[in-house]
Order: C-alpha cells, then sequence, then structure tokens
C-alpha cells in the first residue's frame, strides 16, 4: 500500500480536461516542459472514494482514509479506510438483505445480474482506464479484462435458475416416499476479493456469492480498491436491492478476524485473503463457518481469472442442500 | 348487485401491420417463388390483417441451405458465451415490444389480450433469456463434457400460443448451436413475421433462424426436405404420425408435443372454491385450446352434487367477447374450421343423450365464437370423453375411490396431463405416481415455467421442452 508520504508523482494528467494548458492543476507542470504556472482550461471534478453498505455510499465511521496510487506510484485518490464497526454495520445490512434476495425467484434475480452487465458494458471506458492505471495494463489488456467481467455477469445471470436442476433432484428413496433435494443459499458470504485482480477477479468472486441467493460482505483489493467502488455504482444502479452486495475498501488484516468470527456470518471466501487464510479459516471454526479457501493461481492478476466457465466451483460451497420428505398413499 | 363492465380495450395503435409478408430466408424478407399468398383474418371479426407468402417446396429449399450455411460458417463455431448473448438480446427486445406482441397475439389468434399480455409473452421472454443462458454450459447440462449440436432443425408449430411455441422451438435449438427453419400456423403467422424483425433488430446472424408461412403442403415440404437433421412438430396427434411416418426410415431426430384430454381429479378433501377456480381455468384457459388442458372433470361422487352448481355459477360470470377488451375472459375461436370441429365434435353429445349446458351467453354476431359448455352424464365410452375437443367444452364424469379415479383418467390415448386436487400431501402424490402423463398439476392448473420440462406420455407425443431436460432434444 502506498503510505501517504511516499507518493511519489502527483495525480495523472487524465485527471484533467480541456487539452493542451488544462495540466498544471496539480503539479503546475506544463507540456511543453516549463515550470511556469498556467491555469487549466477546466479542472476535473474528482471522485470521492467511499465505502458501499446497505445501498448508500457512506464514508467510513472511523472517518479515515488511505491513499491508493496508480501501479507506476501516481497519487490517484483516497479511499474510505473501513474499520471494525463498519464490518459489523456490512453484515447487518448484508443479513437485513438476505430475506428478501433469497426469495426472490431465479429469474428475477438472474435479469438484476443481467441488468449489471448492460450497466456495466455502458461504462467500459471508465473500469478500463481505472485498471489500466491501478494495474499499468496496456489499454488493450484492459478492455479485455473488462470485456471478460462484463460477460462474467452474463454467465451468472444464466446460473441464477439453473443451478438448482444441476444440483438437485428427486432422490429414489426404497418406500413409499417422494423424497426430492434442493440448494438453497446458506445466508451472509465474507468475501475477501483477490488482491491482483481488482476488477475481474472481485467480479468473479461476487457474481457467484449472490447469483444463488446469498448475500455478501466483500473486503476489496487493498491496494487497487477504486475499480470496487466503481462497481458499487453500478450495482447501486441495476436494480440490486441495497445490502445484496456491501464493498468494505481497506485493510483485511485489520478488518477480516472480525468478520472470520462473526456469529452472523454463514460462510467466507478467501481468494484473496493470502497469508491471512489459515487464521480466518481457524477462527471461522468457532461457528461452523463454511470456509471456501484461496485457490491455486494467486499472483497471476486478472489473467489468472479468465477461465470463460468457472462452472458451479464458486457456488456450491455456499449453498446448504435442503431435502424433503413426504409420504405417498392414499 | 349487477355489476356491468364498461369496454375497455387495449389499443391497437402499438402494432403497425404491413399489407403483405414475405419470408424470412437468410436474414432477408423475400418472396416466395410461386408468389402465391393466403389471407390472415381476426377470428373475433372477421376482418382482414394481412397477406402472407406461401412457401413451396423451392423456398423450402433455399431456407435449409441458408440454415446449413449459418450453421456451418457462423453459428456452430460460435462460442457458446457469444450464441448466448444474442439470445439474450432478443429476449430483451421481446421484453421491450411487448405490449405490441401481445396486441398483435390477440389480433391474430383471438385468445384475450389479458392472456397475450400477462402468460404468453413474459413466458417468451422468459424462455429465451432462460436458454441465453444454458448456452455456454452446456457442459453442465448432464449429456456429457462436451456435447455438440445436431445442425439445422425443422420446425412446425401451432396456433393456439403463436409466439410461445415459437419461443419454445427457436431458444433450445439456438442456445445448443443449431439452426432452424420454423414454419408458423397457417392461420397465425403474424407475430412469427414480427419475430423475424426482432432477430434482424438483434443482429442475428443470417440464416440462423428462417421462417417460413404457409399451409399444410409448406409443413410436409419442411418436414420431408432431406436437409434437416431434426424435426420438431407440436400440433395434432393425426399430423404427429404422418411426420413420424416421414421420418422414420432418415437419420433425422424427432419430438412430438401432440394433443391431449387432460383429467382434472377432484377429490372430496378437496378445497372446493378453488378446484372451481382451477377446473374453470383449466378448460376455459385460451378457449380450451390448449394441448394439455383438463377438458375431462373427474369429481368424487360425495362431492359432485355440492361442487357442479358452484362450477356452473362460476362459468355464468365468464365474459366472452372482445379479445382486446382487458376484461375479457372468453376470446374467439381461432378460425371457421376450429369452429366446426368444434361444433361437430360437441353435436355427438346431443346424439349421445349427454346432458348439455351454457350459461346464457350473448355471442357477438362476427367471427368465430362458442359459448362456455359443460356435458354432464358423460361416460368413458362416449366421444367427448375419449376425443379431444380443442374448444371450451368440459366433460364431467364422477367416480367414487382413487383406484377408480386413476383408471379413468388414464383410460385415454393421450397422456399429456393432469391435475389432482385434495387437501392430501400423501393421496396427492399417491395418485400422481400412478397417472400416465407428462405434466401433473397439484391444487393448480396450466402452470408454465422456462425451466420446467413439458410434454406427453403415450400418444401425447415424446421429448420435453422446457428447463435442462429441454437440450435433450437438440444435442447429439
Amino acid at each position: 500500500m502506498a503510505e501517504r508520504r511516499g507518493t511519489k508523482k502527483s495525480r495523472k494528467n487524465t485527471d484533467t480536461t480541456g487539452g493542451a494548458g488544462a495540466e498544471g492543476a496539480d503539479g503546475g507542470t506544463a507540456r511543453d516542459g516549463t515550470t511556469e504556472p498556467r491555469p487549466p482550461a477546466r479542472l476535473a471534478v474528482r471522485k470521492t472514494y467511499k465505502l458501499y453498505l446497505g445501498g448508500a455510499f457512506p464514508r467510513s465511521e472511523s472517518g479515515r482514509s488511505y491513499p491508493v496510487a496508480s501501479a507506476d506510484g501516481t497519487h490517484l485518490a483516497n479511499a474510505s479506510l473501513a474499520s471494525r464497526k463498519d464490518a459489523r454495520d456490512a453484515v447487518t445490512a448484508a443479513r437485513k438483505a438476505f430475506g428478501g434476495w433469497s426469495g426472490r425467484t431465479a429469474y428475477n434475480r438472474g435479469q438484476i445480474l443481467y441488468r449489471v452487465a448492460e450497466v456495466m458494458e455502458g461504462r467500459r471506458e471508465q473500469f478500463a482506464a481505472q485498471i489500466a492505471d491501478a494495474q499499468g495494463l496496456p489499454r488493450a489488456q484492459a478492455d479485455r479484462i473488462v470485456s471478460a467481467a462484463v460477460d462474467r455477469w452474463v454467465y451468472y445471470a444464466g446460473w441464477t435458475d439453473k443451478f438448482a436442476q444441476v444440483l438437485g433432484g428427486a432422490n429414489p428413496v426404497s418406500g413409499p416416499f417422494y423424497n426430492h433435494s434442493a440448494p438453497e443459499p446458506t445466508g451472509v458470504v465474507a468475501v475477501f476479493a483477490p488482491q491482483d485482480a481488482p476488477l475481474l477477479g472481485l467480479t468473479s468472486v461476487i457474481a457467484p456469492v449472490i447469483a444463488t441467493g446469498n448475500t455478501a460482505v466483500v473486503v476489496t483489493s487493498e491496494r487497487a480498491p477504486l475499480a470496487a467502488i466503481d462497481l458499487a455504482e453500478v450495482l447501486a444502479t441495476s436494480d440490486l436491492p441495497g445490502g445484496v452486495v456491501n464493498l468494505l475498501t481497506g485493510r483485511a488484516e485489520e478488518i477480516g478476524p472480525h468478520l472470520a468470527s462473526h456469529a452472523d456470518v454463514n460462510a467466507l471466501d478467501l481468494a484473496g485473503a493470502g497469508g491471512l487464510a489459515v487464521e480466518f479459516e481457524r477462527a471461522a471454526a468457532t461457528t461452523l463457518t463454511r470456509v471456501l479457501r484461496p485457490g491455486p493461481g494467486g499472483g497471476d492478476g486478472e489473467e489468472a481469472w479468465l477461465d470463460t466457465d468457472p462452472g458451479t466451483s464458486r457456488m456450491t460451497p455456499f449453498l446448504e442442500t435442503k431435502t424433503v420428505w413426504h409420504p405417498v398413499g392414499v | 348487485m349487477i355489476f356491468e363492465y364498461a369496454p375497455a380495450p387495449e389499443s391497437r395503435s402499438v402494432v403497425s401491420l404491413r399489407e403483405t409478408y414475405d419470408l424470412f430466408i437468410d436474414g432477408e424478407f423475400t418472396p416466395a417463388r410461386s408468389g402465391d399468398h393466403l389471407t390472415v383474418l381476426n377470428p373475433a371479426d372477421e376482418t382482414e390483417l394481412a397477406r402472407v407468402a406461401v412457401a413451396g417446396e423451392a423456398d423450402v429449399d433455399r431456407a435449409v441451405t441458408a440454415a446449413r450455411r449459418a450453421h456451418e460458417t457462423v453459428w456452430s463455431r460460435m462460442s457458446g458465451a457469444e450464441r448466448g448473448k444474442y439470445l439474450f438480446r432478443i429476449a430483451r427486445i421481446i421484453q421491450e415490444r411487448s405490449r405490441e406482441l401481445a396486441v398483435l397475439e390477440s389480433m391474430d389468434n383471438g385468445k384475450p389480450v389479458k392472456e397475450t399480455r400477462d402468460v404468453d409473452l413474459p413466458l417468451v421472454a422468459a424462455h429465451f433469456f432462460y436458454y441465453a443462458g444454458w448456452a455456454d454450459k452446456l457442459a453442465h447440462a448432464g449429456f456429457g463434457p462436451d456435447p455438440k449440436p445436431l445442425g439445422v432443425a425443422a420446425q412446425v408449430i401451432p396456433w393456439n400460443f403463436p409466439l410461445l411455441m415459437l419461443a419454445w422451438k427457436i431458444a433450445p435449438a439456438l442456445a445448443t448451436g443449431n439452426t432452424v427453419v420454423l414454419k408458423p400456423a397457417e392461420t397465425t403467422p403474424l407475430t412469427a413475421l414480427v419475430f423475424a424483425q426482432i432477430c434482424q433488430e438483434a443482429d442475428l446472424p443470417p440464416g440462423v433462424v428462417n421462417i417460413l408461412t404457409g399451409a399444410g403442403e409448406t409443413g410436409r415440404a419442411l418436414v420431408g426436405h432431406p436437409g434437416t437433421d431434426k424435426v420438431a412438430f407440436t400440433g395434432s396427434t393425426e399430423v404427429g404420425r404422418q411426420i413420424a411416418r416421414a421420418v422414420a426410415g432418415t437419420d433425422k431426430r424427432l419430438t412430438l408435443e401432440l394433443g391431449g384430454k387432460g383429467a382434472n381429479i377432484v377429490y372430496d378433501d378437496a378445497a372446493l372454491d378453488q378446484a372451481v377456480e382451477g377446473v374453470v381455468s383449466g378448460i376455459f384457459f385460451n378457449q380450451g385450446h390448449v394441448c394439455c388442458a383438463g377438458s375431462r372433470l373427474l369429481v368424487q361422487e360425495s362431492v359432485a352434487d355440492e361442487f357442479l352448481p358452484r362450477l356452473k355459477e362460476r362459468i355464468a360470470k365468464l365474459r366472452l367477447g372482445d379479445p382486446l377488451d382487458k376484461n375479457t375472459d372468453i376470446g374467439a375461436i381461432n378460425s371457421a374450421a376450429q369452429l366446426e370441429r368444434v361444433r361437430e365434435l360437441t353435436a355427438t353429445a346431443d346424439e349421445e343423450n349427454v346432458e348439455r349446458w351454457s350459461p346464457a351467453c350473448e355471442l357477438p354476431e362476427h367471427g368465430y365464437w362458442f359459448a362456455p359448455t359443460v356435458l354432464t352424464g358423460v361416460s368413458q365410452a362416449h366421444r367427448v370423453a375419449r376425443e379431444e375437443i380443442f374448444g371450451p367444452v368440459l366433460s364431467v364424469l364422477t367416480f367414487r375411490t382413487p383406484e377408480e379415479a386413476v383408471a379413468k383418467a388414464n383410460n385415454t390415448p393421450y397422456g399429456l396431463s393432469a391435475g389432482v386436487w385434495t387437501e392430501k400431501g400423501s393421496r396427492m402424490l399417491w395418485t400422481a405416481e400412478r397417472l400416465r402423463a407428462g405434466v401433473i398439476w397439484s391444487n393448480t392448473f396450466n402452470k408454465f415455467d422456462p425451466t420446467s420440462p413439458f410434454g406427453g406420455y403415450k400418444e401425447s407425443g415424446y421429448g420435453r421442452e422446457g428447463g435442462r431436460h429441454g437440450l435433450e432434444a437438440y444435442l447429439g
């Protein structure tokens, strides 16, 4: 994480608009290399990056923030530094949203996830610029990652009304009984998003959790949290009910233990928990919270998440199977 | 107190009809080689809606060739995810244009706009949405790790749910990587032609969907064309038999969704008011033009005297008339020919001394109309208990024991649907286990969902449409 005093460069020139003469707003260095300060044609309006809790965008209750820098060390923005209290508020919001979200028809959840893809497609430029900055990616590669992230929402939109038929079914018990098993969402899932894959990786862990009717508390990439808040703006305008996804920017090390041991969290996705994963898994044991361990391939960045068909692998860990028995007879 | 209903007609202005429609082949509207047309009528007033081209053998050949080329060059090579995105687009456009399609469907078919608006169109969009999501998940559907499309599908659909039957045929075929040549029914081709425009609007590659209008000859030419890999037909059992014969000896795969004579079993412990509603909608939904209609009521003898008056009282409140009126429950019979069939078969009840009842019901002067009808004192030997009437006519039989109910329900060559009305779950399941029918509704009737497989036992056809199961018909 970039230290505040260690930020070497000023915000990049993409921050201003208006072409030549627009620079110098932050650093006072004009394009021709002279140091003479000149007023910009138009000063860009910067975005304040806040948390996403219960459908709203509050600052951290702690009032703290931390500087976020691009891959080359340029200061990009200050992100909210979520606290233990924010994490607890997020769990409360996710729990409150669970009944309504899991009670929606699978078809309706699919419609909403597809809507997320539609809205995100319209903001391709924003996402591509954001992850190109954050990850130091060439623009073409950033575009490819954004496409894959949009398509990932479409992919899971399609799963909402299919996983039950793939995973459940009639059980031929030996007796006069109708016996049927169906998967149900486990509840509130705390997701530790991949540290080095702030958009496609993030999408790939959130979408399967909510596709099946769970609600999520997500700890975003600490170093590159800005795409997550951009994504929150998409979620907030896609008819996704508030509280279904809650995003915390900050340090997994600080808030993670409170989520891992929280009695109202039903499952953990430790995709981005890194070296903290074992500690979190141990804490989860107290309330028998379900755990999806980090998979192999960490550290490969967004590229590691390009597989177009992850199947049910990120859904089944957050599903319970319910079996219903009923006698057959006149 | 009597409440009169003021007219509440849905506006026709959302629909813009062309005078004539050509065939949709290879992404373009193109005239039939023969230059022949047929006239499409509004069955509610017998006015002319449009003239549509009649496809002949040469046109079928062009369409099959276009579908084959699209399959080989584009559609089967595209990733499932990209195919799915085309289907999502189509689903969205259908949602956007749903009122236009609902009104047009009511004008073309005669069914109440209440049904096209609230049942047909939502199901059509949902069906495309559902199968769109399967396109990139076929490896998880239980048909092997890498299931393949069959190729070109020839699809022939009926007039009772024109656009919904189109969706049931086209959505799974396209999701699995097949291309299609579809023939809508002679009397209801118009929404299929708007669907062709929707394919253009979605930038669907040319040739993936081809729509050929025409009558029986066109259907025979399409089903008999040697260049297809699959035939899917929904319609009468008689035509289904002819198709099965025609396909025999070829490599073509075949699925058939045919007629029915569904039994609605009402046990003595049923919630009677709820059962009355279910029995009424089971037979009068869509004027009884429903292959899975509950056209035989089997009511337990001990409650028959209580049940039948309540049933008639409810039927007397049904409103018959202008299909575009939002309060209409029963619309027009789809065609003069169908009205004649309904009349003919119902007349056999009079000859066989079956008691016939209809509520006092004023029929409009123009158009094709048939009052809701209840036949009581029906025995299993009567023609109205054995043959599919496909109209708003309910045959009532009674039974004493559950065994007798099951025996009577199964005493038919058909096996598409059945209903079971009882408050006892174990009895419902016992009955459902013994019924030889593809869909059993309990304490409800005529429910459809894209995730739920639909299809018949016995002479109601073979194959299932809907759900994961519906993929099988289009995968090799």
